[in-house]
């Protein structure tokens, strides 16, 4: 069966890469005794896919993978078995059954939400102001590890949020797309803000 | 002092900046996290390397999961943080931290550090320095954690006696309980300590002073060492009545159950395993190797045990690999019946496993089959000398008919690559012997062709020798410089153009640093001290800054390195450690080292009782504990008085084979 998993990474998590996470399910998977299909060849893999690569540093709530069993299991005994199998800071929050043929998890992903909380007083309405001309601009030349790229086409929606206590939150959704994904990091240094200075979580991924 | 949270929030602003930032957030499976306010006595575990190598010792783990298995206590970790997080932690105020409450070390009552090897002694003293605490002992007052150190370097405390305040010689898992309920006691009780007012003043010298009388632990503070005019050591005598003359080392009688749930990191590490210790001690007497010496008597735990541990162990971590260890895997008693045992257990679990330090025979080869490894792994021997003359000296004889008998036999089924680990710098070696190691490999290569054809390799490593205390070479000399680059050559010119073999070999200058430490007196620890500030750490890597670290710190107080490395001790020097010792007899070493010179060998100590001295030490726990579970004869003579975990040696009628 194919099953596939939306799960939070918070805490200490948020350090561990993308690699290394997938090793993490697949000891996870064989603590929790579930029947893994392997791959065939001279050293057989596990089939696990995850959706979306998630930066370092970043939380999420809700992660999403793909994994092939040997055998029909109920979702809810995949969860049972898997919840006392996984560090602290993974949680499930969904165990569904995908339909074996539906196309690869990756190919599926069309944008992602992010939730961003700046942790350092900053000024409201330049901030507004910066928002307004990035949203207007035609576009965003941007460069990143030595190619240029434009990142408006990415940004989908931006927004700001400000509480009672001055504290201001953005929410973005960007393209998440292969080989069109909007990074977070990216749109902050547009507006001018320094990326350390901020808690950035993922809130979902959309998929087609 | 900062509180976790506001360690948490600093770190979310440095760790995306250094390599790998997981090693420094734990939140790991299988690792414990005790409420901090409802805990009694708090233990911060150190490994003095990084994260990637600490995280799986077992010695710590062991002793992390006897001091969290109590209610009153518990046990936390720090590992030395990268050059590039410590630069940054420097840089924002942040101190060294335990990696499960994120509390500051300095907040700990207690700090337990494994020295297993030498090179790690700089970085001891840069981890207490970036915890805030002062690195010397005699700076430290009730405000600071108590600092205990144990492993295998512990058998020579000397050179890092000014800056720990208590050393464990020998086994911990017992003693640490000891030290836990002495600390306790001058601490006082949690109630006590959030009230500070409530707390009897303690006395750090008076808790010192107890430590001192628990068997097993050496408080350097309470001993005075006097010299004589060459500088060697006239005498090493306790200041204080509670001090013992002699600091025996400390053992556990039967082994305790091994570690199961092992800590399974969040990223990856040098070793992703499970490792079931099946034995401890070696009866082989090898007489450059300080383990097997320092951890008799041999142990065995039963088949049953290993592979239920093992077992649980792969079930709570779900790691790919285990390993078996042992001194010498070989001299498992039920050796067959545990590989028998391992293959049925994990058949078709897709697990790989470890089985080192094999003896060179047909047998082991017959053994690594059975476990089905994957063949592209290679196959690891350690002559460690490749003429017979050398062999006689070491005491690992082991005919060369032999060895090309067992190589032929792992080439033909299937290996393609054999390790073969030597070692240069053996006491009265010569460039003849040297050329034995490029002779033997390249007939090993030869009959290999015969049987397996062209494909095959060999990787030949080639470590310097250093004499270790408490070994039968504690009296040699140690390879110069000059003669360790011109064996080095020698390999080099014959075995690097080889194509099918290759050569890995020790710097000279690591080797010469790890010899000035392992038999190093006092007053090495104020060169130890200067290195560091010269900016020595990190020794037991490439990266390190040595030579300009350390030979200026051996100028600036006086002392020459040749004195501790290059000099033959005389037959009735008094050494550094002379106070210290892991149960085998000074006698019985010399005696050892006596044969060595005639070449004569010492058959395995199972088959023929020596006396070394394990036995009129721990002759109580053996007669508590006859029958299979130790290798050393049974103990017939009754006991004297009641059972004690030290016997005084002299006390005592004599045991079998003493």
């Amino acid at each position: 069966m194919r099953a596939r998993i939306t799960f939070t990474k918070q805490g200490a998590l948020r350090y561990t890469g993308h690699l290394d996470l997938h090793r993490l399910w697949e000891r996870a998977m064989r603590r929790a005794d579930l029947p893994l299909t392997y791959s065939q060849g001279f050293h057989p893999q596990p089939k696990i896919s995850l959706a979306s690569a998630l930066p370092l540093g970043f939380s999420s709530r809700a992660e999403v993978l793909d994994v092939r069993f040997n055998e029909e299991l109920a979702t809810q005994q995949i969860a049972d078995r898997l919840k006392g199998s996984l560090p602290r800071d993974i949680q499930i929050m969904q165990v569904e059954s995908v339909d074996e043929r539906a196309p690869a998890l990756q190919t599926q992903v069309l944008s992602a939400e992010y939730d961003v909380q700046l942790t350092e007083p900053v000024d409201g309405s330049d901030l507004k102001r910066k928002i307004e001309e990035a949203l207007l601009a035609e576009s965003l030349p941007r460069e990143r590890r030595g190619k240029f790229y434009d990142l408006r086409p990415l940004i989908e929606k931006l927004k700001l949020e400000t509480d009672e206590k001055g504290k201001h939150r953005l929410f973005m959704t960007l393209s998440a797309r292969e080989g069109a994904t909007g990074r977070p990091e990216e749109v902050l240094q547009v507006l001018g803000i320094e990326p350390e200075y901020t808690r950035v979580e993922r809130t979902k991924l959309i998929f087609q | 002092m900062l509180t976790p949270e506001q360690i948490e929030t600093k770190l979310d602003q440095i760790l995306l900046k250094v390599q790998k930032p997981g090693r420094y957030v734990g939140g790991e499976l299988n690792s414990t996290v005790k409420d901090w306010n409802q805990t009694q006595t708090k233990v911060a575990l150190v490994f003095p390397d990084i994260y990637d190598i600490g995280v799986s010792n077992v010695g710590l783990k062991i002793l992390y999961d006897q001091i969290n298995q109590r209610e009153d206590a518990l046990a936390e970790r720090a590992y030395a943080p990268w050059v590039d997080m410590e630069a940054l932690m420097r840089e924002h105020g942040i101190p060294l931290y335990a990696l499960e409450s994120k509390r500051p070390l300095a907040c700990f009552d207690l700090i337990g550090f494994t020295l297993p090897y030498e090179t790690l002694y700089t970085n001891a003293l840069n981890i207490l320095d970036l915890a805030g605490i002062p690195v010397r002992s005699a700076d430290r007052n009730e405000s600071h954690p108590i600092i205990i150190a144990g492993g295998h370097s512990a058998t020579n405390p000397e050179p890092m006696h000014a800056f720990i305040d208590a050393f464990v010689i020998g086994e911990g898992e017992e003693v640490i309980h000891d030290i836990v309920n002495v600390v306790q006691k001058f601490k006082g009780s949690q109630v006590d300590k959030l009230n500070p007012s409530n707390l009897p003043s303690f006395k750090r010298d008076n808790l010192l002073r107890e430590l001192a009388q628990i068997p097993g632990v050496y408080v350097p503070q309470f001993y005075e060492t006097t010299y004589l005019d060459d500088g060697t050591v006239a005498s090493t005598m306790p200041v204080i009545p509670e001090a013992p003359k002699v600091v025996n080392k400390r053992i556990v009688a039967k082994l305790l159950p091994p570690p199961v749930k092992f800590i399974v990191p969040n990223i990856e590490v040098v070793h992703n395993r499970v490792s079931v210790e099946i034995m401890r001690g070696c009866t082989r007497g090898c007489r450059f190797c300080q383990a097997g010496m320092i951890t008799r008597p041999v142990r065995e735990r039963s088949v049953q045990e290993v592979v239920d541990a093992a077992d649980e162990a792969i079930r709570s971590t779900g790691f790919e690999e285990l390993a078996l260890m042992s001194l010498s895997s070989s001299d498992y008693t039920y050796i067959n019946e545990l590989v028998d045992a391992i293959s049925k257990r994990f058949e078709g679990r897709k697990l790989s496993v470890n089985l080192p330090s094999l003896r060179i025979e047909s047998v082991s080869v017959d053994l690594m089959n059975k476990l089905k490894q994957h063949r592209s792994a290679g196959f690891t021997l350690a002559p460690e000398a490749a003429s017979e003359r050398m062999r006689r000296i070491i005491n690992k004889f082991i005919p060369d008919e032999d060895i090309i008998a067992t190589t032929r036999e792992i080439y033909a089924r299937g290996w393609t690559t054999i390790k073969l680990y030597f070692m240069i710098g053996h006491p009265s070696e010569t460039l003849e012997d040297v050329q034995a190691i490029v002779d033997l490999c390249r007939r090993v290569i030869d009959e290999g062709r015969k049987v397996a054809g062209w494909k095959v390799k060999l990787h030949a490593g080639v470590s310097t020798f250093v004499p270790k205390p408490q070994t039968p070479f504690q009296w040699v000399a140690c390879d110069t410089r000059e003669n360790i680059l011109e064996k080095q050559a020698l390999l080099k010119r014959q075995l690097l153009k080889d194509k099918s073999i290759r050569l890995s070999w020790t710097k000279p200058e690591d080797s010469l640093l790890e010899a000035w430490l392992s038999r190093g007196d006092r007053r090495m620890a104020e060169v130890i001290y200067t290195a560091w500030k010269n900016g020595a750490k990190f020794d037991a890597w490439d990266e390190a800054k040595k030579q300009e670290a350390w030979l200026p710190a051996f100028e600036e107080h006086g002392l020459d390195p040749a004195f501790y490395t290059h000099r033959q001790r005389r037959t009735d020097e008094v050494f550094p450690w002379e106070h210290i010792t892991a149960a085998v007899r000074k006698s019985f070493l010399f005696q050892d080292f006596r044969q060595s010179l005639e070449g004569q060998i010492r058959v395995d100590c199972r088959l023929n009782c020596f006396a070394c001295g394990i036995l009129p030490t721990f002759a109580n726990l053996r007669r508590e504990n006859p029958g299979e579970g130790w290798k050393c004869p049974d103990v017939k003579s009754p006991g004297v008085g009641i059972s004690n975990q030290l016997s005084v040696v002299s006390g005592l009628s004599p045991a079998a084979g003493d």
